[in-house]
């Protein structure tokens, strides 16, 4: 078993409404100095077998047809090392 | 990193040699050379791209302007019209001392490319326009036409669509009352997102787009700008910077319904404070148009100062800032000494404002970015001086064909089994289908003012608690009767539209229009734009409905293939009190069933022809507009002094479509007894104009038949509100419970 993390995010040009949102929020809860947010959406996929060439062309054939709207969406398609540690 | 010179009106003026990207931009070759003529000088690249997006066929109307003159032409006399065709919405009188704006705009193009996006924009831009007249948005209505209802495709951008109007309407607290949905396989490629907005205000309140008086400030408020629908701006824009950009800027914009929300109150508060001189929304082509068109409306000049522009990407060139079509902004032009004001208010509502400008006492509108001019420009030749085309237009050479193969001659059926199972067909096939899985999406209610919306004849919304005055509106339009004959077809969207206001009991007093056609280029698509505005603008000036405003979106076409020509008509009306509105579902057993008007072979574009044998042929059905005229009198009265309880105007899908519409909507069937000198067929189904059946409580036969008979309206007694089914004697009987399956499973199957 693998962990594939899809991570969708609009386009740089792109209006980003939840993410400004958060942003004008911050300093009014006294976090200062971000001067931008943008807001994006994480797939952790557990894949079965290896994650060979295969398995990620396939991923990212889901990713850009179903995850991601790439007309207005980029996404990024990267295996976790299994043996990654939980929090840091 | 270097970077070449700051294209200046004086670096261009200096170097006259250099080649700017004209046709990449859309424009022509002598259109360029009549800006270069116009200038003296070569156009900087700013100027360039304001020049190529307000010339454009979408901001200068160049293909149409010389058919749309008609309608200021034909204009009929009206006394309800406060504000015409050319500004931001048109304005009517409908009394009490409240006005009334209304319109309708396409947004094609974008919804195809991105369905939820697209429509939602769509929504928010024509709000926009209502705004900038004044008046408080009160509600929406979305005319929508999608490719078959089994294309994969349209399982794509249908969903998507509804989603966008509903999502934008619906945060935005606005009502949406009414408008279509309409499959036809010639939108697969183009389907046809048209949006429409009622605002309410006192006439008082009522606002222009012009920017008077020397030394008034120009201020931008609203959603930073970025690099949202730029499309051929990028093209300059890589040739004044070296590097360091977002390689290619998408067409897509994103809009933000809380910010809109925002824009309306702030708006209406500064509004409300008489600080306002003149008022322009940004929509296509931003603050190229915004500012070009407020300074060319005005007495004077205008100043601007680019760099003051709030940015959402600070990587956006002057050409850049200049074409975005960020969404949710707007510009006002406001007394220096009110300004402050004005910024205090824009503060409170956490909308961002900024003086970009002022009003001068020239005749130029002058840009500065960096300290260089860039622009230096008479607005007049940006907004108003456009290129205007005679473009060639002809019959088609298939017109006459299509015209002969006269659907009245189509194999009809030949028992009652037969005419039962075409019935239920009908009322089933996606175009008849009840469409509630899609306007349930949408909030109906928001704001408490809602009288009546989908699926009722037109949508109506209260104006004045204390009267009761209201208003109704309604979309109408069939590219099938259009495509057989575009004359006729448009009057026929007009008429409807207008019948359908009439039947909820509003008296109809003006309209606003959606044309959307093909190309311009095609001489065929010339010929029935052409015929078709020739058609509305002379049935305008017969009924008594002057056109207001609109929009034309021309280019919706795949290859060579053109949609079906569609105008799309919206009818605004008004009712002295909501509480004597007539609705469509049959109230109570035992009224009486009449019909109103005459019917005709009528077969030629009919739902009957397209669902029975997939057929488009012959001719659409007559129109006559004197009878539209009475149809509408005799409905308004029955109306006002309770003489019917439900009304329904008969149109696609004919006599039966209507009376199964109106007995599941009440819950009670009806018997129907075919009239004499009609066969079961031509009554069930014909779709001949100029008719509604009314549900009339015995006691006010009497009265009613008095009316009708002193009018000179025919009117045929054909039945009554009785049981729990549709029966027509001798002929066939359905079940409320099978009409139901039948009429409300189709779409959620399709779509769901």
């Amino acid at each position: 078993m693998a962990r594939v993390v899809v991570d969708v995010m609009l386009k740089p040009e792109i209006l980003d409404p939840q993410g400004q949102a958060v942003q004008r929020a911050l300093p009014r809860l006294g976090f200062e100095g971000v001067s931008d947010v943008r807001q994006g959406k994480r797939f952790e996929l557990e894949v079965d077998g290896p994650v060979d060439d295969a398995a990620l062309a396939r991923i990212h054939e889901l990713a850009e047809s179903f995850l991601a709207n790439t007309v207005i969406e980029d996404f990024t398609v990267k295996v976790e090392e299994e043996k990654a540690e939980a929090g840091k | 990193m270097s970077r070449t010179p700051l294209d200046t009106v004086e670096h261009a003026t200096a170097t006259p040699d250099v080649e700017l990207p004209w046709a990449e931009l859309g424009l022509k070759k002598d259109e360029y050379e009549r800006i270069v003529e116009i200038l003296g000088r070569r156009p900087t690249g700013a100027e360039l791209a304001m020049y190529s997006v307000m010339w454009s066929e979408h901001c200068s109307y160049k293909s149409s302007k010389v058919h749309l003159r008609q309608f200021g032409e034909k204009a009929p006399e009206s006394d309800a019209l406060l504000v015409g065709i050319g500004e931001n919405a048109g304005v009517v009188d409908v009394g009490h001392g409240y006005a009334v704006t209304f319109k309708v705009e396409s947004h094609n193009h974008p919804s195809y490319v991105e369905p939820y996006q697209g429509a939602a924009t769509g929504v928010g831009g024509i709000v926009r326009d209502i705004i900038a007249m004044g008046a408080r948005p009160v509600a929406v209505v979305d005319p929508l036409r999608f490719g078959a209802a089994d294309h994969p495709d349209t399982k794509r951008v249908l969903p998507g669509v509804v989603a966008g109007i509903g999502g934008y309407g619906n945060c935005l607290g606005l009502p949406n009352i009414g408008g279509e949905v309409v499959f036809d396989s010639c939108y697969q490629g183009n389907p046809l997102v048209n949006a429409g907005a009622i605002g309410v205000m006192r006439h008082e309140d009522i606002h222009l787009a012009k920017a008077s008086g020397a030394g008034n400030k120009v201020i931008l408020y609203g959603a930073r700008t970025g690099g949202d629908g730029i499309g051929g701006a990028s093209i300059l824009a890589s040739e004044t910077f070296d590097d360091a950009k977002p390689s290619k800027r998408p067409a897509v914009q994103v809009g933000d319904p809380f910010q809109e929300k925002l824009l309306i109150e702030c708006t209406l508060e500064a509004f409300q404070e008489k600080l306002v001189v003149g008022i322009q929304d940004l929509g296509a082509a931003g603050l190229s148009c915004a500012t070009s068109e407020l300074a060319s409306n005005g007495s004077g000049g205008m100043r601007v100062t680019l760099d003051d522009v709030p940015l959402r990407d600070s990587t956006l060139s002057p050409e850049e800032i200049l074409m975005s079509e960020s969404q949710e902004r707007m510009c006002a032009v406001v007394e220096p000494e009110k300004v402050d004001r004005f910024l205090e208010i824009c503060e409170k509502w956490d909308v961002i404002a900024t003086v970009i400008g002022e009003v001068t006492d020239g005749d130029r509108l002058e840009i500065y970015w960096h300290g260089g001019k860039i622009v230096d420009v008479d607005p007049r030749t940006v907004a108003h001086d456009g290129p205007v085309y005679e473009r060639p237009y002809a019959r088609p050479s298939w017109q006459d064909e299509l015209q002969a193969d006269d659907a009245n001659k189509l194999p009809r059926p030949e028992t009652s089994e037969e005419l039962k199972d075409q019935v239920l067909k009908l009322v089933a096939s996606p175009n008849q289908a009840s469409k509630s899985w899609i306007t349930s999406q949408y909030d109906h209610f928001v704001q408490g003012n809602t009288v009546l919306a989908q699926p009722e004849d037109s949508g109506m919304i209260r104006v004045d608690e204390e009267s009761g005055l209201g208003v109704a509106i309604a979309t109408d339009g069939n590219g099938r009767y259009a495509k057989l004959d575009p004359y006729t077809g448009a009057q026929l969207a007009l008429a409807e539209a207008y019948r359908n206001v009439a039947t909820t009991g509003a008296k109809p007093l003006a309209v606003s229009d959606c044309l959307n056609f093909g190309s311009p280029e095609d001489p065929a698509v010339m010929w029935q734009f052409a015929e078709a505005v020739r058609g509305l603008a002379d049935a305008c000036r017969q009924l008594g409905t002057p056109v207001t405003g609109g929009n034309v979106s021309l280019y919706n076409q795949t290859g060579e293939t053109a949609i079906h020509p569609t105008p799309v008509v919206a009818v605004l009306g008004v009712i002295d009190d909501v509480a004597r509105r007539t609705p469509v579902a049959f109230q109570e057993e035992g009224q009486l069933l009449y019909l109103l008007g005459d019917t005709r072979e009528e077969f030629g574009g009919s739902a009957w022809s397209q669902v029975i044998h997939d057929h488009l042929g012959g001719l659409p059905p007559q129109v006559d507009l004197e009878r539209e005229r009475l149809l509408a009198e005799i409905l308004i009265s029955a109306s006002r002094d309770g003489m019917i309880d439900s009304a329904h105007d008969l149109s696609d899908g004919g006599l039966i479509q209507a009376v199964v519409e109106s007995a599941l909507l009440g819950g009670k069937g009806a018997r129907l007894v075919v009239p004499d000198g009609l066969d079961a067929f031509t009554f069930l189904l014909s779709e001949s104009a100029g008719r509604a059946v009314v549900a009339v409580p015995r006691s006010e036969e009497v009265r009613f038949n008095d009316m009708c008979g002193a009018r000179g309206l025919p009117a045929t007694r054909i039945g009554v509100v009785d049981g729990d089914s549709v029966e027509v004697q001798g002929e066939f009987q359905l079940s409320l419970e099978e009409l139901r399956k039948a009429h409300e499973e189709t779409i959620p199957a399709l779509l769901a």
